[in-house]
């Protein structure tokens, strides 16, 4: 039983947008994203499972996750 | 005209982002409300909802008060309208009556609808008109500072009540219901996919659909009653605070006390306000 291929994601943050609220660091389950300065930015990307929770909970628009 | 939510595109389910610039103006972007303000969860969910549907852009307006809520028509591009503080249900039934077509929603928030336009929300509850009242309900009144608004629950702070609020709140649910809302319910900003559900639910009812949404003023709200950030306002307010219809039928009377309940609450069929009066010009008329 072969173990699927790992999908990969790309997280595109707009910094002119991103108010640097945390919710999406929040509720990210495998605390892919940090607060870098006032924005937010990605940690390390190979952990995101693209679950979207980022997506649907960002107030700003800022932050979308789309399949690679 | 009511419908159960059917198969349909959801977007997240097939991991693809939502495209949300058709229904934005986009060069008004950055929007005012502040960093983890709860009301851009609640449009992002609206547009969805309104994806979801299948109406034009041009047969939606939206109307709305004062106050941060009501902030929301100038970022979204359908029919909008900004009016008088506590006056959007008013102006709405106005506006429903002069083009029946039109689907109305109207912005409001806990101190725009309950204090100030209370009168008007609850006579379009009772004439019930075809239109989606959201009520976005943060507690306060984030606009002018943080006053206490009616839906502010005993003994937490604001500025208006700096050692406790000592008055009982508003439930704004059972307001609508009994002031004759034949669509009636409650989502939060934390339960984001669910709310979406439920404003679709409320988008194709025909007759007076209230919403109450719960959802999060960090600045003040949250930094009058020391909650160390919106994260944890979300959890404690939206997520441990509330219970969903169907979770509430299997708990007992002890575990529900002090949660609210969320979902759709209330749904009843009832001669829509303008349907009653085309059937009287039809009479009159002859």
């Amino acid at each position: 039983m072969g173990e699927a291929a790992k999908k990969e994601w790309r997280i595109e943050i707009d910094a002119r947008l991103c108010k640097g609220c945390e919710i999406c660091a929040h509720f990210c389950p495998t605390k892919t994203l940090e607060i870098k300065g006032i924005t937010m930015s990605v940690r390390d990307l190979s952990t995101c499972i693209g679950c979207q929770l980022c997506d649907i909970r960002c107030p700003d628009f800022a932050i979308q996750v789309f399949p690679k | 005209m009511t419908t159960q939510v059917t198969a349909r595109t959801v977007p997240y389910k097939e991991k693809k982002p939502f495209d949300y610039s058709p229904f934005l103006r986009k060069g008004k972007l950055p929007h005012i409300w502040c960093a983890g303000c709860g009301h851009g969860i609640v449009l992002k969910s609206l547009l969805r909802a309104v994806d979801a549907t299948g109406i034009a852009k041009d047969d939606l307006a939206m109307v709305s008060g004062i106050g941060c809520s009501s902030r929301t028509p100038g970022y979204v591009d359908f029919n909008t309208m900004h009016t008088l503080h506590g006056r959007a249900t008013a102006f709405a039934t106005g506006l429903k009556l002069a083009k029946p077509r039109l689907k109305v929603i109207v912005a409001t928030g806990d101190g725009d609808a309950m204090a100030i336009g209370g009168n008007h929300f609850i006579h379009a509850c009772r004439r019930n008109m075809d239109m989606l009242i959201l009520v976005y309900n943060n507690y306060i009144y984030g606009m002018t500072s943080g006053q206490a608004s009616p839906t502010t629950p005993e003994e937490k702070i604001s500025t208006t009540s700096r050692y406790g609020s000592i008055e009982p709140a508003f439930d704004i649910c059972e307001l609508a219901k009994t002031a004759g809302a034949t669509f009636v319910a409650r989502g939060t900003a934390y339960h984001a996919q669910e709310l979406e559900k439920t404003l679709y639910e409320g988008l194709m009812h025909r007759g007076t659909a209230v919403i109450d949404i719960l959802d999060s003023c960090p600045t003040y709200y949250g930094r009058f009653n020391k909650y160390k950030n919106v994260a944890e306002m979300m959890d404690k307010i939206e997520k441990d605070g509330t219970v969903s219809v169907a979770q509430a039928a299997k708990l007992s009377p002890e575990k529900l006390e002090g949660k609210q309940l969320r979902g759709i609450l209330h749904r009843s069929e009832r001669l829509e306000y303008c349907d009653g009066y085309k059937n009287l010009v039809d009479r009159v008329t002859g």
